[in-house]
């Protein structure tokens, strides 16, 4: 049973800079940022006036009295998985007992839950829609995408802050590699570019402010960084066990290799400086895939663009991978894509899967003077070619609370 | 004040069609609201709350479950109304 592989057969996508996976990856190789001015007038009640907004509205995708049913990550949820099962092939004679859903997100159905408390209020209990709780509950992405596909191996739900969409994929590896499902779709999602969590984060200091250049705002690496930038959107991949994948004649992409988790036991939302515990999630992905730090040629960090989170996870980085760190492509996506919190492991995933079958490592936009303190080899401004052969690379993410999770690929 | 039967009837079938998606021209007095134009529980709520607030009448609760098919519900409002 241990013998039994991962791999990936399908992706999906909703972000700022594409409405699916094929968009947003030839933006991601462009440079382009998604990062805009808002448009609402609760803007001005912040000291934040910009996010980024997926690029396109699920309304374009969805009928209308399904879109009133679901709260925005769910939509986000079943747009991109729509895509990643389309893309896996539909297959839809697969053994539903054996089919999971593992979708997470970071705060839920935040904006659901915040307009039906202004129902509450104006109209009373009569006003509440008797959607409200399927709407804001965490695992309703999950939940929604399991219903339309019927999987009945297992429906989940990691939560962990920004760290959620990645430990939802390493929840659905385990489901393969111990056996109970063959196939899981898979990733995260997030809506909640609402003013209450953007208030919320800016007092936390932990939003950029410059609004004068949203789209130069989220700038990871970059000495005068000043914050992260709110985005929101989703990413999905379906996995399979290879074995079930190779009998249907699935297009494989490559394949996972494994995960490494640990948590800092530090702060509640400030990473330990010392960074032993992203040090030891790196180590443990890499054992438990079978890698040694020479066959790491790309990683797509964390690094949020706030002062002390990327140079904490670079130096983290530099010990774990020593001497090897230098031939790892590092890129940093949310400069383009604003951070997608629950969504962030997930479409970072896809843009792994994606690097190794086009052997590109996305580049890292808005470094006007790169921290000197920063010591892993960027990739800036313009996309880097990765080596030939096997390859394998890895994905950051971390989580208010201290949750660090890092996902293994290998080219195959 | 008094609603016309035929007035209620259309505007069940507007919200009916706003709420669960069911195309107004095949919603008749004779349907049932679960069994032939398969609007769920959670949607029935948004109907009565929706049936309350247009024709500014009460449908108590215990009352709902009484209103199978859309003619349940135009008759319980005319009379509701008067």
């Amino acid at each position: 049973m241990s013998q039994r592989r991962v791999v990936v057969t399908g992706l999906g996508a909703t972000t700022p800079i594409g409405g699916d996976v094929a968009s947003t990856w030839a933006a991601l190789i462009a440079g382009k940022s998604g990062v805009r001015l808002l448009t609402e007038d609760w803007r001005e009640l912040l000291p934040v006036h910009f996010a980024a907004r997926v690029a396109t509205e699920p309304a374009d995708q969805m009928e209308r009295v399904e879109m009133r049913r679901l709260d925005r990550s769910e939509q986000f949820a079943l747009v991109a998985s729509r895509e990643a099962w389309k893309d896996a092939g539909s297959p839809d004679e697969v053994d539903k007992e054996r089919l999971g859903v593992v979708i997470a997100s970071g705060i839920g159905g935040v904006i659901t839950l915040l307009d039906q408390f202004v129902n509450l209020n104006e109209k009373g209990a009569r006003g509440v829609s008797p959607h409200t709780v399927p709407m804001l509950m965490p695992n309703g992405p999950a939940a929604n995408v399991g219903l339309e596909l019927q999987a009945k191996a297992g429906v989940h739900t990691p939560v962990s802050a920004c760290a959620s969409g990645a430990e939802a994929i390493g929840y659905a590896f385990e489901m393969i590699k111990n056996n109970r499902a063959d196939i899981v779709v898979t990733g995260g999602v997030e809506a909640a570019i609402h003013q209450l969590p953007m208030a919320g984060f800016a007092a936390m200091k932990a939003l950029s402010t410059r609004n004068d250049a949203p789209a130069r705002a989220s700038r990871p690496y970059d000495r005068d960084r000043d914050g992260f930038v709110l985005g929101e959107g989703g990413g999905i991949l379906v996995i399979e066990e290879y074995e079930h994948a190779k009998a249907r004649g699935a297009k494989i992409y490559c394949e996972i290799g494994g995960q490494g988790l640990s948590s800092d036991g530090y702060h509640i939302a400030a990473p330990d400086p010392d960074g032993s515990g992203v040090q030891r999630a790196i180590k443990f992905a890499l054992e438990n895939s079978g890698l040694s730090t020479k066959d790491i040629v790309h990683l797509n960090a964390h690094a949020t663009s706030t002062p002390a989170g990327d140079v904490a996870e670079a130096n983290a980085l530099r010990k774990a991978l020593g001497a090897d760190a230098d031939h790892v492509a590092v890129s940093a996506t949310k400069s383009m894509t604003g951070h997608l919190l629950g969504g962030a492991g997930a479409i970072e995933s896809v843009f792994i899967v994606k690097a190794l079958q086009d052997r590109l490592a996305p580049p890292t936009i808005n470094i006007e003077n790169l921290d000197p303190a920063v010591t892993v080899d960027v990739v800036r401004d313009t996309p880097r070619q990765l080596p030939a052969g096997d390859i394998a690379a890895l994905n950051d993410s971390f989580g208010f609370g201290g949750h660090n999770v890092v996902l293994a690929f290998k080219s195959l | 004040m008094a609603l016309l039967a035929a007035d209620v009837l259309a505007g069940i079938k507007e919200i009916v069609e706003e709420v669960a998606g069911i195309p107004a021209a095949s919603i008749e007095l004779d349907k049932n609201f679960t069994d032939d134009l398969e609007v769920d529980s959670l949607s029935m709520v948004e109907v009565v709350v929706a049936c309350e607030e247009r024709f500014g009448v009460k449908i108590p609760d215990e009352k709902v479950t009484d209103l199978a098919t859309v003619g349940d519900a135009v008759n319980f409002i005319v009379s509701a109304a008067v």
